[in-house]
């Protein structure tokens, strides 16, 4: 049988203050199918989203829903035809529980307007035992871990009844067996004749569920095609518009003395027992599953949280990092998973961002030396290949992988021993991913050391020397570079929490 | 760009027109008492600001302004030291202010809460210090708020010494940078090695030293030791720095903004005044100018930054094209 359309949009356009966002965009999405849209940061691939689920009116063009023309004014008259979108960033509300926040906006009510809290109650936990979370409705999202809230906020839009769901990068923040979890969950609903369009950087995984895969680039439609047509190498290319390699720039660089060593570290609660050691020219990366306590040890040796037990030592010295200007001063720093919360000043200029750390080298003798900053913040930049309009530019208005070079600049301007790089790729697109790369190798070269803490094995085994795995607040495994591979550090990733299943 | 001088080009359209409108207002004599007027509140507005940018706020800045004034005016009646009373007001203005420090940086206090609770305490210690009666008869105490110094009133060199001093610890010194920082993303500034109780601190303080100050020049002005004094100034403070383009969201924000502000404010009312609008009718209009004010700015910035629901794609894109 023919499959038929249950999306179209025609010749949409969409221009914002001086830039056209979408050109002239085609796009069917076909009854019971996965439609995957790939392209880089800012190629107007959640912009047509937002069109699609009403957030955004488009200048020109038309939306059909089973063929009919429709107008979609607001999110709230998108879910009436049947659309509903996860975003990217999540919605919710921390203080609010479960049930609330599945039902936020659409609670059921009686003719005197009260709110109907049995109904609310029951069908929660319908839902909740539907999906195996074992967690009670009334439970604060707060409470929560943000793969959790991920999770939840798959299974409120799936709940609407939805024929259309968009979801914008649904796997960035949940485990590998959620993830399997939601593409079981994709494959139900298709069965069901509901039609997904899936937002995602995360190449492999498109393939293992995509029908049709669609290319943005630039605010157009570059290419589209059945999944059976097309490979990773060609959806690269659409996307980068150039080829691209898909190597790791990974240099053989001499490793040099001990230049960090961290023995017995414990944060009460969270993790314990803690030892590793980083050598200079050496990129260490740590492996584990989400909250398996890998940024919670860089933030104490950053000095960002309390250490309870436990030394740090810096090139054989023992050190006291009581705060994060300590380890600064000590040449130890640190690059946030959290870009927006811990990296950037959004409202400040990339300049003023990135001598943030660096203020007594460019504020001496009373008076702020401007053409010195001017010329170092520059000379980094140019290193660096951040790109900015100028160096007034308020760094939110820069793509993800522009600020996360800034945020680099920042620590560059330091000349830091230790580099500790939390998900130093997350939300960043392809072409700014190898920059950042290839900037890791570059300073291994010069003898830093480099902590790459990752989700993405393929980038970990790519760029490291060494691995840690880390898992329930242990390291539990130690993998040298000969000996690197997914299945190796998934054993250790799972592994603890396999045995301890074993001796209960 | 255009938004940068946008407040500028007012504050001399305004100078015009109220030129233009009444000839009044161009002599000598009317700026001269525009500027002496303007003094006490430009000078709260600089501490207001320094204050907005780190992310906090003082509402405690009118009774502060009044403890510290009738403190500086009884010192004078007691020691007949100008010099001494000066010192007496400032430091009674950074006191108060060191306790909003406290509760704010170290306690984490709200700082609408922390300094709500300092403007009753402060009004109180006040009115108690006093019994509630004025002090009068103030001597030569009134040089500070109606002398001159080679044809120039006392208080608008003051007022000047505070702008360029607000201007250059702003743009000038670490502490100014680290403050932008702290307001603009707090978790950040600490994650980049910034003292933020330090910042915190210093922020209260200087804006302590400028309520004093304050206090003293406006005693010394009305010519009373008014315990019961200033009452609402912290709004007028906060008025300018809003309309100057300091944004309530913290990290944004210039000295010559808020004294443009401030200047903005008084040539309106002045030239109400002068063009005899009525009193009542004069508070209506000031309020909606603020509202303007603040609607302009959360328009513009809401083109510049993200939608609500927090994607800043577009405008990637936007810079995309520009470079």
């Amino acid at each position: 049988m023919e499959q038929t359309i249950k999306l179209r949009v025609s010749q949409i356009e969409k221009s914002f203050p001086g830039v056209k966002a979408l050109d002239k965009i085609d796009f069917t999405v076909k009854k019971g199918s996965v439609h995957v849209l790939c392209g880089e940061n800012g190629a107007g691939k959640s912009t047509l989203m937002k069109i699609i689920n009403g957030v955004y009116q488009p200048d020109k063009g038309q939306i059909y829903v089973d063929e009919n023309p429709v107008k979609i004014h607001n999110p709230m008259q998108a879910r009436n035809l049947g659309i509903s979108m996860i975003f990217q960033e999540m919605n919710y509300v921390p203080e609010m529980t479960v049930e609330e926040n599945i039902f936020l906006g659409r609670l059921p009510v009686n003719k005197l307007g009260k709110v109907d809290w049995k109904h609310v109650r029951k069908y929660t936990i319908e839902l909740l035992k539907e999906e195996n979370l074992p967690y009670p409705p009334d439970l604060p999202l707060k409470d929560l871990t943000v793969s959790d809230i991920q999770m939840l906020e798959i299974i409120k839009a799936i709940s609407c009844k939805s024929d259309i769901i968009i979801m914008d990068e649904p796997t960035s923040a949940i485990t590998q067996k959620e993830v399997e979890k939601l593409f079981e969950k994709i494959a139900a609903l298709k069965a069901r004749g509901v039609c997904i369009i899936y937002i995602s950087h995360k190449l492999d995984e498109i393939f293992k569920i995509a029908d049709e895969i669609t290319v943005f680039r630039d605010g157009a439609v570059v290419s589209s095609h059945p999944v059976g047509e097309t490979d990773i190498e060609t959806v690269i290319a659409d996307m980068v518009g150039r080829k691209i390699s898909n190597d790791y720039p990974k240099e053989d660089i001499p490793i040099g003395e001990n230049l960090l060593e961290v023995e017995n570290l414990e944060n009460r609660g969270v993790f314990r027992d803690v030892n590793f050691h980083l050598r200079g020219g050496e990129i260490l990366g740590f492996a584990g599953l989400m909250g398996a306590g890998r940024t919670e040890v860089m933030r104490c040796v950053f000095g960002l949280d309390p250490i309870n037990a436990g030394e740090i030592k810096l090139k054989g010295r023992k050190v006291s990092v009581k705060n994060v200007r300590e380890s600064i001063a000590n040449g130890v720093v640190m690059l946030s998973e959290d870009r927006r919360r811990y990296g950037i000043i959004p409202v400040r200029s990339v300049k003023e961002n990135a001598s943030l750390a660096s203020l007594e080298k460019i504020i001496g003798k009373g008076f702020l030396n401007a053409k010195k900053e001017h010329s170092v913040v520059n000379e980094l930049f140019k290193r660096m290949r951040v790109k900015t309009p100028t160096m007034e530019t308020a760094i939110e208005a820069l793509s993800g992988g522009n600020q996360q070079k800034v945020i680099l600049s920042k620590w560059m301007m330091r000349n830091p021993v230790v580099l500790i790089l939390d998900e130093p790729t997350r939300g960043i697109d392809i072409g700014a991913k190898y920059e950042i790369y290839k900037l890791m190798s570059e300073m291994a070269r010069e003898g830093k050391g480099i902590i790459m803490v990752s989700s993405e094995l393929p980038e970990l085994i790519g760029m490291c020397d060494r691995i840690y795995v880390m898992s329930q607040g242990k390291i539990t495994g130690e993998i040298q570079r000969e000996d690197f591979s997914q299945e190796r550090i998934m054993y250790y990733a799972t592994g603890t929490k396999e045995r301890r299943a074993v001796n209960n | 760009m255009i938004k940068k001088y946008n407040i500028y080009l007012v504050l001399i359209i305004l100078f015009f027109l109220c030129a233009l409108i009444n000839p009044n207002f161009l002599s000598i004599g009317n700026l001269s008492n525009i500027s002496r007027q303007l003094a006490v509140t430009t000078i709260l507005a600089f501490g207001a600001t320094i204050l907005i940018i780190g992310g906090m706020l003082d509402l405690s800045a009118g009774s502060v302004l009044a403890l510290a004034g009738v403190l500086a005016v009884d010192c004078y009646k007691s020691t007949n030291s100008l010099i001494l009373s000066l010192i007496v007001g400032i430091l009674a203005g950074m006191a108060c202010n060191l306790i909003n420090a406290v509760m704010v940086a170290n306690f984490k206090t709200p700082p609408f809460i922390a300094t709500l609770a300092m403007m009753t305490m402060a009004r109180g210690v006040a009115l108690l210090y006093t019994q509630g009666q004025n002090i009068l008869q103030l001597g030569d105490f009134v040089v500070f708020g109606q002398g001159t110094v080679f044809g120039m009133p006392v208080s608008v060199i003051f007022l000047i010494v505070i702008a360029i001093f607000t201007w250059y610890i702003l743009k000038h010194t670490r502490f100014g940078r680290s403050l932008y920082a702290v307001g603009g993303n707090e978790a950040a500034a600490v994650a980049s090695g910034i003292n933020v109780i330090r910042s915190k601190y210093i922020a209260y303080l200087i804006n302590g030293a400028f309520v004093g100050l304050a206090g003293v020049l406006f005693m010394s002005r009305i010519n009373a030791g008014q315990p019961n004094g200033a009452i609402g100034f912290e709004f007028h403070a906060l008025t300018a720095a809003i309309i100057g383009g300091t944004s309530f969201s913290g990290g944004v924000g210039t000295a010559s903004g808020t004294l443009a502000g401030a200047f903005i404010v008084g040539f309106l009312n002045n030239i109400m005044n002068l063009a005899n609008v009525d009193s009542y009718l004069q508070q209506v209009i000031r309020g909606a100018i603020i509202a303007l004010a603040v609607i302009y700015d959360i328009w513009t910035k809401g083109r510049r930054t993200k939608g609500h629901l927090g994607n800043v794609e577009d405008k990637n894109k936007k810079q995309k094209v520009a470079s």
